[in-house]
């Protein structure tokens, strides 16, 4: 018998107050330590999305399980990596990957420990001491995506992350990540506006057309991990590339004659 | 490019405005019971000295307590204010109508409740500095930045930690920025207490009194002298809450940092 899936939408619906849905019949399941990215249009709902599986904002029809709970309850499980980084600027980078772990009341040899690897793990060992401004936007990003896999989260909810960022230091992040993910794996739901990146980092890519946010279709990544940045010039991929660019125009202009 | 001190244009400014005071005089034969030259002012300071040096001090003492009994009450009243929006709108009227009364009609009552003197020298100043603290703070409490809370949600921080690493460290500047308003306030406001409901020991009272008594003696010199103490007083106010500013934030905030 296969595991429960750990995420489980069921013909989820969202509209805020007594506005027009936001998103309307999303069912979806995710295995365990699967990839999936959503993409599509501005207003499709992909971020409302996220925070529903957070459970920052309650849904308004059908249903979401994560990991067997609500989303409320299955919050020590999940972490979000936001549009952008969400730092505390009073707080040095070390200190700022060590707040979950000091709000969930950890020792404080292990934070530091812990602090110390995670650091290691983005490659900002050597930056522990300065404040977030004195940072890149790359680095403050590695900061936050620091911060977010201290406390070892089974899901973490990634919106637009890298969106800011020039086209080199995103690859490499994206290279970063999956080696990161290699050593501690965790289920992964990833917004982004871009194809090259949503097909690079998935086991499944999730395309939302617009108003209300729906599935317009569900492409598989079929590439096994470890992947690397030569993937990203093998044939299969520029197909894959074309295939997601493909549906995502076809959502764009839903109107268009055939 | 040759960089040119700083002081340079205020104090170019400031000869200015020195040499256009004693043409005036001049030019219009003004006795120095109206209006005295500077250096005439600065021999009556001299002349003062213990006088102006000890009502100084009681002032800038009463502004001082004024000062920091604002700053603290008003901290307080802001938090619980921040954290309960029926506290806030139980009470922020209320403040607004202690704010809107004028000084000179509620030092009458300072006086008929706390007598002539210090107590009501630092309750009329705690009154002037109170307002600019609570509305600055109480709006730095309630705008922490919304993704900033969100992650604090998403930590499962609990009330009194969302409190303390999140709210109080993101209110600091407004906090600063209401104190440096109060630091300005509290000198004038102590002056103004005196000046309504001061006393004086051994025919020395604070800087308001003062200027009353140099008033009424016609020592006209000496109360310019007076104001000029009084401007001193207020630059150390001020510097001293700038310094405060520059601790608290010199190392994170964009008020203060330096781009490159």
């Amino acid at each position: 018998m296969n595991p429960p899936p750990i995420v489980r939408l069921d013909r989820l619906g969202k509209r805020f107050g007594d506005g027009p849905p936001v998103l309307e019949d999303i069912s979806l399941e995710a295995e365990r330590n699967e990839f999936v990215s959503f993409i599509g249009p501005s207003g499709c709902g992909k971020s409302t999305l996220l925070r529903l599986i957070a459970g920052l904002t309650p849904h308004s029809s059908g249903e979401i399980v994560v990991d067997g709970l609500t989303p409320e309850a299955a919050r020590a499980e999940v972490f979000v990596v936001f549009q952008d980084a969400n730092l505390l600027p009073w707080r040095r980078v070390a200190a700022n990957v060590d707040l979950p772990l000091m709000l969930r009341g950890d020792s404080r040899p292990s934070r530091r420990q812990r602090v110390a690897e995670m650091l290691e793990l983005v490659g900002l060992a050597g930056e522990a001491h300065k404040f977030p401004w004195q940072l890149s936007g790359g680095m403050r990003m590695r900061v936050s995506i620091a911060r977010a896999l201290s406390v070892a989260p089974r899901i973490l909810l990634l919106d637009e992350p890298f969106g800011a960022l020039d086209e080199m230091t995103r690859d490499q992040l994206n290279e970063d990540l999956l080696a990161i993910r290699e050593r501690d794996p965790f289920t992964a739901f990833f917004v982004t506006h871009s194809v090259a990146e949503a097909v690079f980092l998935s086991t499944r890519i999730v395309v939302l057309s617009p108003s209300p946010g729906r599935v317009a279709s569900v492409i598989p990544v079929p590439f096994p991990y470890p992947r690397c940045a030569e993937l990203r010039e093998s044939t299969e991929f520029l197909r894959l590339l074309a295939q997601t660019s493909h549906a995502l125009r076809a959502v764009h202009a839903p109107e268009a004659p055939p | 490019m040759k960089r040119r001190p700083l002081w340079r244009y205020p104090a170019a400014t400031g000869i200015l405005l020195l040499a256009l005071w004693y043409a005036i005089k001049r030019l219009y034969h003004i006795q120095s019971f109206v209006l005295p030259a500077p250096d005439e002012v600065l021999a009556a300071a001299w002349q003062e000295r213990r006088t102006l040096l000890a009502s100084a001090l009681l002032t800038g003492r009463g502004a001082l307590f004024g000062f920091l009994a604002a700053v603290g009450i008003g901290f307080l009243l802001s938090m619980l204010m921040a954290f309960s929006v029926r506290l806030k709108q139980s009470f922020y009227p209320y403040i607004l109508v202690v704010q809107m009364t004028p000084v000179i009609v509620l030092a009458p009552i300072f006086v008929l409740w706390l007598g002539q003197g210090e107590p009501s020298i630092i309750a009329i100043t705690f009154m002037i500095c109170f307002f600019p603290i609570v509305a600055n703070t109480t709006m730095g409490l309630i705008s922490a930045d919304r993704n900033l809370q969100e992650l604090f949600v998403m930590c499962k921080a609990s009330r009194f930690q969302e409190i303390r690493y999140l709210r109080v460290p993101s209110a600091m500047p407004y906090f600063l920025t209401g104190m440096k308003i109060a630091g300005t306030l509290a000198p004038i406001g102590a002056i103004t207490g005196d000046f309504l409901a001061g006393s004086s020991q051994n025919g020395i009272g604070g800087i308001g009194f003062m200027t009353i008594a140099y008033f009424s003696q016609l020592k006209i010199p000496a109360l310019f002298a007076t104001g000029m103490v009084a401007c001193l007083l207020g630059f150390f106010f001020v510097g001293g809450v700038s310094l405060l500013h520059w601790f608290l934030l010199h190392k994170w905030h964009d008020s203060m940092v330096k781009k490159e």
